[in-house]
């Protein structure tokens, strides 16, 4: 929701960022505020994930130019625990298995270390699991999903359900969802947004990358921008999403092609 | 990898300084009569004498091993010297009597051995160098009958059990390095639970080698009579020198009738610095043999030091029914090289083994499981089970498996499971996301991957090993 108090959560200036020597993100620039939800569009090879990533300060992405200001500090300075710390999220496309590591462990190693790093109480084990029980139910998660390996054997669906699960436990004041409506079937989808927009609140804001339109009629956004070519090419409200969706990204494109 | 990590997994050996003891060692090199000083050095019976003259002229037979998956530059056996002893009176009746200097070293070790031991309720042998230094709770375990004493009081005292036993399990010929340990053995400890005894507490022995030109060869001996249990374990330190030292190691054990033997080894020796300069050469021969009907014997081991590890704890299951156990973490860094695993021998019927194997190598190391499995034919219903799992840390590091099945009887049932992992960039960056630095992050991923070895350790060898696993290889990842 867009409030008249708001403060800027995130300002992006002027990004350029390559892998490997390969520019991905041209000049990006990208601005949202407290209470905001916007939604970054574009198809394949955008540059929209990396976007995502480049934010969570991922190691294969170099930054060759530009500027990004979280809450008023200099991201580029922070290592990606201290991001996260910061307030950070990013709720992965992919969530990575970690095999042996029992995902109660985990989740309240990653729990605790955040608290306290924000000069907060850590629980013990006991007021942990009764933490994340009341969590889990937010997200209709079944019991046993506590004592497997950290995404392991895991469905796309539990997986990104553990994703939002995280965002729940930490609460992030920027949360960045890359691409969580891929692999889930409607009710996955149904239980995910829900959680989302219990979470969202006028502290805070998210940030969904996507592919399609279908996670919108969900998590209702209050901005929307295309990306092409590693960056923002239009912006608008929801219904540039529905746009999109009828005439297709090459409708994006040409326009910008005509308009130069 | 990232210069944090750099820096976290160069940090220095903390064993490696170097006591300030004056210690009598014997001149390099050895020949028969280096073998009769030893022998005269700690007035030994004429038959262990003879037990030494024999394995030496097996020893000159026989050929250094070369089939390991390690490499490394002939030793010179004639340059090591085979004796080398704190000088001080040999009698101590209490720790109070104990030098100073040498206690000091086992506080810098982490070796409580004063009232920490007491409260740890934890009995030990320390072995430094070449000498067995001292015993604690003798006394005490001499009530229910358990004889816990250095090697060396053991031949004076309970001459009878040394020559029942010595050399069953592993005959001298049994190897090159089990030979020549039989000729030059200096010290190590004895342990013996008498028939229907469970041993009250843990027994426990911490090695060191202080000397920098000095092999170390000591020699374990652990009886268990009919219905007896004890658990046994073992530490090891040396300090930091750039040359290469010789550890040639024998440990025996017998479980006679419903015996029931455990033993775990946290080994540390020095593993030589980032740049392969220096470290043990960990040669060692460990041998089980569940002898009698329902006996068991268990080996579990974290291998984290020394510059080379060729080291196989076996169990041979002559005992209807018997079961061996082998757990192991082996973690290699830098240049360390590993080649290590275990042999289970069934013989008996219904015998049982279960072996699980975890490799962790990281920098520029060389990390082998080698393992052998054999059903003889009088072995009917036996079991294995294996599980070989390896973890690649880094792009430059090697995991290898060599499992050896040898069946010759077809009631038998041998399963053997492998898999390999890394530990990737992603997983680190999905630790970081969520605020978790690089250090806990492997320590957790580690610990993980280890959790059934550890779960088989004593509880507070299992504290101290998790520790030493992330000391190990903190800063390797990235």
């Amino acid at each position: 929701m867009i409030y008249p108090d708001s403060k800027t959560i995130l300002e992006v200036r002027g990004l350029c960022a390559s892998v490997e020597g390969t520019p991905i993100l041209k000049n990006m620039n990208f601005t949202i505020k407290s209470g905001e939800i916007h939604a970054i569009m574009g198809q394949n090879g955008s540059g929209k994930s990396t976007f995502s990533k480049v934010l969570a300060g991922h190691p294969d992405y170099e930054i060759t130019s530009g500027s990004i200001l979280f809450e008023g500090k200099n991201l580029l300075e922070l290592a990606p625990e201290e991001r996260a710390r910061a307030g950070l999220f990013l709720a992965f496309q992919y969530p990575i298995e970690i095999p042996g590591v029992n995902n109660s462990q985990f989740l309240r190693l990653m729990y605790n270390t955040v608290q306290s790093n924000r000069g907060k109480e850590e629980l013990d084990p006991l007021e942990f699991d009764d933490f994340v029980r009341d969590k889990m139910k937010l997200l209709e998660m079944r019991e046993d999903f506590l004592d497997r390996s950290v995404n392991g054997g895991f469905s796309g669906g539990e997986k990104k359900r553990n994703e939002i699960l995280q965002m729940a436990m930490l609460e992030p004041s920027l949360a960045i969802l890359d691409e969580t409506d891929s692999g889930l079937d409607i009710d996955a989808l149904r239980i995910v947004a829900q959680g989302v927009n219990q979470l969202a609140n006028k502290d805070n804001a998210i940030v969904m990358v996507t592919h399609y339109q279908r996670l919108l009629n969900y998590i209702v956004p209050d901005y929307v921008h295309v990306m092409v070519d590693g960056r923002i090419i239009k912006s608008g409200g929801k219904e540039l999403a529905l746009e999109l969706e009828q005439r297709g990204y090459h409708w994006v494109s040409d326009e910008l092609k005509v308009a130069a | 990898m990232s210069a944090a990590l750099q820096n976290i997994i160069n940090q220095p050996y903390k064993h490696g300084f170097v006591s300030d003891i004056e210690s009598d060692v014997a001149a390099k090199g050895l020949d028969e009569s280096t073998i009769r000083m030893i022998s005269a050095k700690r007035n030994e019976p004429e038959w262990l004498l003879d037990f030494r003259l024999k394995s030496y002229a097996a020893w000159l037979k026989m050929t250094e091993p070369t089939w390991q998956n390690a490499h490394y530059p002939k030793i010179d056996f004639q340059a090591i010297s085979y004796y080398s002893a704190p000088k001080q009176k040999p009698k101590l009746k209490s720790m109070d009597e104990v030098d100073p200097e040498l206690l000091r070293t086992f506080e810098k070790l982490g070796v409580p051995l004063h009232e920490r031991m007491a409260l740890a309720g934890v009995a030990v042998d320390v072995i430094f160098d070449s000498v067995s230094v001292a015993t604690t709770y003798k006394a005490k375990l001499a009530e229910v009958g358990v004889i816990f004493c250095s090697f060396s009081e053991a031949v004076k005292d309970h001459p009878e059990l040394i020559q029942k036993y010595l050399g069953t399990v592993i005959p001298s010929s049994d190897n090159f390095y089990a030979a020549l340990n039989s000729a030059v053995f200096t010290d190590g400890s004895f342990c013996f639970i008498p028939k229907g005894v469970k041993c009250p507490m843990d027994l426990s022995t911490y090695f060191r080698i202080n000397t920098e030109e000095s092999g170390q060869f000591e020699r374990t001996l652990i009886v268990a009579e009919e219905g007896a249990s004890v658990s046994y374990l073992e530490g090891c330190t040396a300090p930091a020198f750039s040359s290469n030292q010789l550890h040639a190691a024998v440990v025996e054990l017998v479980a006679l009738d419903n015996a029931d033997i455990k033993y775990s080894t946290v080994q540390n020796w020095y593993a030589g610095d980032e740049n392969g300069v220096g470290g043990i050469y960990n040669f060692v021969t460990k041998r089980g043999l569940a002898k009698g009907i329902n006996s068991r014997i268990s080996w579990t081991q974290v291998e984290t030091g020394s510059a080379i590890t060729w080291k196989y704890p076996s169990v041979v299951l002559q005992g209807d029914n018997s079961i061996g156990e082998f757990y192991s973490v082996a973690l290699t860094n830098h240049y360390q090289q590993a080649d290590t695993g275990t042999k289970m021998i069934h013989i008996g019927k219904n015998t049982r083994s279960t072996i699980v194997s975890k490799g962790i190598s990281a920098g520029k190391s060389n990390n082998s499981y080698r393992g052998l499995v054999k059903i003889a034919p009088s072995a009917a219903g036996a079991r294995n089970y294996s599980q070989c799992d390896s973890m690649l840390i880094g792009s430059e590091s090697g995991a290898h498996t060599f499992p050896y099945i040898d069946v010759r009887n077809n009631t038998a049932k041998v399963e053997h499971e492998a898999s390999t992992s890394k530990i990737g960039e992603d997983q680190m960056f999905y630790f970081a996301q969520r605020g978790i630095d690089a250090e806990a992050a492997v320590s957790m991923i580690i610990n993980g991957f280890c959790k059934d070895v550890f779960q088989q350790l004593p509880l507070e060898f299992a504290v101290e090993a998790t520790n030493l696993l992330s000391f190990k290889l903190e800063g390797s990842v990235g």
